[in-house]
């Protein structure tokens, strides 16, 4: 009895010295599906920094004489209508999905969040004008926004990057808004003003700590988003431009030649799903480990 | 409920007016001279100044705006560069397409969606759960357009089965209008299915844990009657509401998907503008498309106070 009874005391203090991040942590590699993800996001970022090493030829080299190959021992995803051997240009379309996902979704953060801090922690005629912005830019479909700003911009993958970045600004600055204006009337809050921190101080150093955890579960599942938009651009040709690879772009070309080389199609879009997939796993097994109210 | 409805109609016109200034900005993010750039290969100087005087490139850009808004006001969204015809004129004669594509596409999407959350969340836990929850993160996790490719590789090369591209108005032949838009309707409407079987889930959960149902099954009421009759009926009022919400989703998928099926809807019109330099049309479209997001949600707000007497007090 005594044991059992010293035995909880001992668990809920380990408990208590635990840091939040660790804790996070610990919660997030209890779940199967986040482990998986993160091991394919990891395998894929190594294939993208590591291409030169790996791929086993050049993503834009063409031959004449490969036009179209079926699957093989030489190229094991085979090869496209200018005979480029298909697993390099997956490999090497790696680098522009996940650039597009991670500089995207740092450009919406870096708007969207101080936009949102301000809004949220302003209040009054920068609220309103910051929210009727936001409403406008989310009244306009994702996708069609990107496509619209990607049209005027130009097609190159940087400009994609920016539209995608703008398109998915409004969602980090009405997340952040939402999270300041229930955080900023907690105790600590409060505590911090009573000090006399200066309201930028207490906005960075008080608040924006504290709604980190939905800002991060959030820019994961946008990531998948971007990633998607990015091969969405591509493949209308608005993104990635020939002859760099792209997965978007490989799809496309991919849908003229589906009745004698369906292989083209197959393993771009099979890079795309598992890529976007892991990061859907990612997010969802981050907003559980970052729930407070998970056990 | 007249006040909620004023209130609400109210708050319509700063995001309207923001979002008619944001679609006008695109204008301004044309590199350098945009009579020139909308000109493209043109180099005409005539054609050049036509432009310009038609847009009034030459004036200062608020008034630019003013006449652009009047325009768009009296349904005026200027003229396609490339076909000569108002851009309203090829709105109006796209539109019905992407309609039909998108009623299908919201069909599909509810006869799957719905019965997979309610199974998953009554079976919450086993195969049939975890079958549903992967269903769901596969919808959301597949693009599309690579979807769109890889059915056409099956029921139009290899079975034979379906058109791989085209369209057939509904009223010319239904049934090839049907077989024409099945396939892209599905490919629109499988995300659409895997949103709403995760609303329909968590919906469900919550109300199967409340306390009418804990009395309807302590009633002896079977269970069959109890998800059908108590738990289905108050879950699936938010998770209607949130689908009408999905049409954003429903209209960047149907870009894609128009543009894989060849349809000749809202969404390949806005991608053969974007190509042939139309910034009318591209404004246009844009346009029409925040205009039909608002209203939508405004008829969901209104549909979800009418259904739910707790938010009509």
């Amino acid at each position: 009895m005594t044991d059992t009874a010293l035995g909880a005391i001992k668990l809920t203090a380990s408990d208590e010295m635990e840091s939040p991040v660790r804790r996070a942590l610990r919660r997030l590699f209890k779940r199967k599906g986040a482990v998986v993800g993160l091991v394919v996001i990891a395998t894929f970022i190594l294939l993208a920094v590591l291409a030169p090493l790996i791929s086993p030829y050049e993503p834009i080299a063409t031959s004449w004489s490969l036009v179209r190959k079926p699957p093989s021992a030489l190229h094991w995803f085979g090869t496209d209508e200018l005979g480029r051997d298909i697993l390099a240009r997956v490999i090497y379309g790696a680098r522009a999905s996940l650039l597009a996902g991670a500089i995207s979704v740092g450009i919406a953060l870096s708007i969207g969040v101080p936009l949102g801090l301000l809004s949220g922690y302003r209040g009054g005629f920068i609220d309103a004008l910051i929210s009727r912005i936001t409403d406008a830019m989310l009244a306009c479909p994702f996708l069609i926004l990107a496509i619209a700003l990607a049209a005027f911009l130009g097609p190159s993958l940087g400009n994609a990057m920016i539209a995608i970045g703008v398109s998915a600004t409004p969602i980090f600055v009405r997340l952040t808004r939402g999270q300041v204006m229930s955080v900023k009337v907690e105790d600590y809050v409060e505590a911090a003003r009573a000090m006399g921190n200066p309201r930028w101080r207490i906005a960075l150093f008080h608040i924006l700590p504290n709604i980190m955890p939905a800002l991060l579960v959030q820019a994961t599942l946008s990531i998948a988003a971007a990633i998607i938009a990015e091969a969405a651009l591509s493949f209308l040709g608005l993104g990635q431009q020939p002859p760099a690879p792209s997965w978007g772009s490989m799809l496309n070309a991919a849908q003229r030649f589906l009745t004698n080389a369906p292989w083209m199609a197959v393993w771009p879009g099979l890079a795309i799903f598992l890529v976007v997939l892991s990061f859907n796993l990612v997010g969802d097994g981050l907003r559980d480990a970052l729930d407070p109210r998970e056990r | 409920m007249l006040n909620f409805l004023a209130r609400r109609i109210l708050q319509l016109i700063p995001t309207l007016f923001f979002v008619s200034v944001l679609i006008f900005s695109l204008q301004q993010l044309l590199p350098g001279d945009p009579a020139l750039v909308m000109a493209g290969e043109e180099r005409d100087p005539d054609v050049i100044a036509q432009i310009r005087q038609q847009y009034r490139l030459d004036q200062p850009v608020p008034v630019q705006y003013v006449y652009w808004m009047k325009g768009v006001l009296s349904g005026d969204f200027g003229e396609s560069l490339r076909n000569k015809v108002p851009v309203r004129e090829l709105i109006a004669q796209k539109l019905p397409v992407t309609m039909q594509l998108a009623s299908m596409a919201i069909i599909i999407a509810f006869l799957i969606g719905i019965p997979a959350g309610i199974i998953s969340a009554v079976k919450k836990g086993t195969a049939w759960d975890y079958g549903a929850n992967f269903f769901a993160l596969w919808g959301i996790s597949t693009p599309n357009f690579w979807l769109g490719i890889m059915l056409i590789f099956l029921f139009s090369i290899k079975l034979g089965w379906l058109p791989a591209s085209g369209y057939v108005p509904l009223t010319e032949n239904w049934r090839a209008s049907i077989a024409s838009t099945i396939m892209p309707a599905f490919v629109l409407g499988n995300a659409i299915a895997a949103i709403l079987m995760r609303h329909t889930r968590s919906a469900m959960l919550q109300v199967l844990e409340s306390d009418y149902v804990r009395t309807a099954r302590a009633k002896g009421l079977s269970e069959r009657s109890v998800i059908l009759k108590h738990a289905m009926r108050n879950a699936l009022t938010p998770v209607i509401t949130l689908g009408a919400l999905e049409l954003g989703t429903l209209l960047s998928g149907a870009v894609l998907t128009e543009q894989i099926f060849s349809i000749p809807g809202f969404g390949k019109l806005i991608v053969d503008a974007v190509f042939n330099r139309d910034y009318a049309v591209v404004q246009g479209v844009v346009l029409t498309t925040a205009t039909i997001y608002i209203t939508l949600n405004l008829i969901a707000d209104i549909a979800y106070v009418l259904v739910n007497p707790r938010l009509r007090a």
